[in-house]
């Protein structure tokens, strides 16, 4: 995206770096206070990953200039996030299949 | 050099793919890593869910079983550290925004800064530990323990290879700019967005590892 920026262009985008900056720290500070909240553990991890997917996608579509990025790039962390679902279900089905394997015995 | 010794698409985009050679191989490099940390985070849950207490640890200074991870970690600690590679991811892009504006002395200041707040990152890191060995908890300890270390100190390890870039690019790769062309300063330029991007990633790790870890 940074092959044909203008000097306004680059302007703009700072100020919007100041914005997120400003967005991350808050979400930091949320976090924290979230993690306080009076709720059982699977409540409590789904909010975590909420607010981490919040500020994760904040970084990487402005300091990391996805939301202007070629499909190429998309392609390869798309395909990414595919492979990494595949291996974090390979892992709960092998969790899974012990648990009835133990249940049997 | 001359244009016919240059390795091409270093700069320019390729028409196939839209993006220069540099880019498309940090993202490629950044997809394995993905995949390095997703494996341990893999092995993180599976040790957890198959744990019968997490983290299964008394709480220093007292016969009281932890059932928090914040109650053995430091949370204070962790937010401050947080808060240092945001505040570094913003000098680094910052850095990288200077160059595209023509401006060496801020870009040497915003990348300076990048790299003393990830020594400071570090820092933190090691009063962290210190107080863990204090106690005499060592990732031999149990699974919890094995888990904050080797995932907390592998991406130590990444915020130490970033340092090592960063301060090269501070240092002797800026010579690259200040007697260089206006090509060499192109290709500085691009450095500095990879070596960013890199930088970036180690920011988005760690957004991940502090709550997971340190807070549930």
């Amino acid at each position: 995206m940074a092959e044909n920026m203008t000097m306004e262009d680059i302007r703009k985008h700072v100020r919007v770096y100041m914005y997120v900056f400003t967005a991350l720290g808050v979400l930091t500070v949320v976090t924290v206070a979230a993690s306080y909240l009076d709720v059982s553990f699977y409540p409590a991890l789904v909010i975590a990953l909420v607010i981490a997917c919040v500020k994760a996608s904040l970084v990487a579509a402005y300091f990391m200039h996805l939301i202007n990025e070629k499909r190429v790039v998309m392609g390869v962390l798309i395909s990414t996030l595919i492979f990494l679902i595949c291996m974090f279900a390979l892992m709960i089905a092998s969790h899974a299949d012990q648990e009835h394997i133990a249940s049997l015995l | 050099m001359p244009d016919n010794m240059q390795i091409p698409f270093e700069v320019t985009p390729r028409r196939d793919t839209g993006v220069n050679n540099a880019k498309l191989g940090i993202w490629l490099f950044l997809a394995s890593e993905v995949m390095l940390f997703g494996g341990l985070f893999a092995a993180y849950i599976f040790l957890r869910i198959g744990a019968e207490a997490w983290p299964g640890l008394h709480i220093p200074y007292t016969d009281d079983l932890a059932i928090r991870a914040d109650q053995i970690l430091n949370v204070p600690l962790a937010t401050l550290n947080t808060l240092i590679l945001i505040a570094s991811s913003v000098t680094m892009v910052m850095a990288w925004a200077s160059l595209k504006m023509n401006d060496f002395r801020k870009y040497r200041l915003h990348m300076g800064i990048t790299i003393l707040l990830a020594l400071g990152f570090l820092v933190v890191k090691a009063f962290e530990y210190g107080d863990k060995f204090g106690h005499h908890f060592y990732p031999e300890t149990n699974n919890f323990l094995a888990v904050y270390f080797v995932l907390t100190g592998l991406h130590a390890i990444h915020v130490t290879g970033g340092i090592i870039v960063n301060a090269y690019f501070w240092g002797p790769g800026a010579k690259m700019w200040t007697a260089g062309n206006a090509r060499d300063k192109m290709h500085f330029t691009n450095r500095i967005e990879v070596a960013g991007l890199y930088w970036h990633f180690v920011d988005l790790v760690w957004i991940f590892l502090f709550p997971t870890i340190y807070l549930l």
